[in-house]
């Protein structure tokens, strides 16, 4: 197992074999993702019960959860990509930092927004400077940081390079967003979801949010490949097997 | 690894560490001011400021709501199950106030400690049941004290 995800990593590295690899890969989290979001939309929306104190209002924790989840874990990603470039100095890792970028940028918004329009019915306003809602805020600012700093910077290995280390240092902000709500007194209230412990909710509600939680990831794998794609033809543009592609088509 | 790749990993690593040493000890020394509220506890031992606008959480005393039957000025007590803080308010509560649940008042306090609230806001836990589910655990008397229902609770006016 350990060998084989090595050989994928050295050959996920060459841009030629990931072009190849994602071309295969790609319609399979397109119809994991559609198929997903489909089902775990209509299931939340319209036939999961409601909740006894929120009521109707309560159904946004459909997007809002997989949002907001994904908005971290990108960042993650984004930071991973950036070790692996700094340390082994592996270009195909920029690709995926820049494709990334943009993905999460979007989840954190739609995160927030989704926040806020839940938070006029349940809490009475839409934003309050909470510990929560403030470091999502950084993480929305950090995507945007880290997009700007690539676009600011020339040649494109000083970028990645810049990008890399600021996406390094901004990951300290996710700790902080994932326990601010128990470090300190907040308006959002704490985790409903842990690894150790039970769903604070019954199945028929945290089913549906599970395939919304599925169909997001794959949605993620698959905006992430058709980004890196089109990265890898654009910065490969004058090698051979670019050449090669375009005119076979 | 080569040695040199292991360097520049040390390298990433003491500087993430030292970043997050900064961030923590200046989050901590802030911590006052990034708590969003303060506990009744802390009021009534004089930590939150008089005249100076502040916010107040905790829980609504169960039985303690009491309306002014001509207008909209309702006074209650919140609770973090310690001490205790009478607020006052004359707008519109939000649907989710109710006894038992958590809130967050935005106002001053008086010279009798007692909070003039300009906002209240309802605080939500983080469990999510069909109304069916928290029905049959009120019945058996087992729903997690904070989230009962408030609907039979006598409302006493001042």
């Amino acid at each position: 197992m350990w060998k084989w995800l090595t050989t994928l990593y050295h050959r996920l590295a060459s841009p030629k074999w990931f072009y190849q690899i994602s071309g295969l890969w790609l319609p399979w989290f397109a119809v994991v993702s559609l198929l997903f979001i489909g089902a775990g939309l209509i299931w939340g929306l319209a036939y999961a019960p409601m909740d006894y104190q929120q009521g109707n209002s309560f159904r946004i924790i459909y997007v809002h959860v997989p949002a907001a989840f994904l908005a971290q874990s990108i960042y993650v990603m984004m930071a991973l990509a950036g070790v692996v470039l700094l340390v082994w100095k592996i270009k195909m890792a920029d690709v995926v930092a820049q494709s990334l970028a943009p993905v999460g940028a979007s989840m954190t918004f739609i995160a927030l927004v989704t926040g806020a329009i839940w938070g006029v019915p349940t809490w009475g306003t839409w934003w309050m400077w909470d510990a929560r809602l403030t470091s999502m805020l950084i993480l929305f600012f950090l995507y945007l940081g880290v997009i700007a700093l690539r676009e600011a910077l020339k040649p494109q290995d000083t970028a990645a390079k810049a990008c890399a280390l600021m996406a390094i240092v901004g990951v300290i902000n996710i700790p902080i967003i994932k326990y601010s709500v128990d470090w300190w007194y907040t308006l959002h209230q704490p985790a409903t979801f842990t690894l150790t412990e039970k769903p604070a909710m019954p199945a028929s509600m945290w089913v549906p949010l599970l395939l919304m939680v599925i169909g997001f990831y794959a949605f993620l794998g698959w905006s992430l490949l058709l980004r890196a794609r089109a990265e890898v033809l654009r910065r490969e543009h004058k090698s051979g097997w670019v050449k090669d592609l375009l005119q076979r088509k | 690894m080569t040695p040199k790749r292991k360097k520049k990993l040390w390298i990433l690593g003491l500087m993430l560490a030292g970043v997050s040493v900064t961030v923590g000890l200046t989050l901590f020394a802030l911590s006052s001011n990034i708590n969003l509220f303060f506990t009744p506890t802390q009021i009534q031992a004089g930590e939150a400021p008089e005249n100076r606008q502040i916010r107040a959480g905790g829980m609504v005393v169960e039985g303690s709501v009491k309306r002014d039957p001509d207008s909209l000025r309702v006074r209650f007590a919140v609770t973090d199950s310690n001490a205790q803080v009478w607020i006052n308010y004359d707008k519109i509560l939000p649907d989710l106030f109710r006894e038992g649940q958590g809130i967050v008042a935005v106002g001053e306090l008086n010279a009798d400690r007692e909070l003039i609230a300009s906002e209240v806001l309802a605080k939500h836990d983080e469990n999510y049941m069909p109304p069916e589910v928290a029905e049959a655990l009120e019945a058996a008397g087992k729903l997690p004290s904070g989230s009962q229902e408030s609907s039979e609770a006598t409302e006493a006016t001042y």
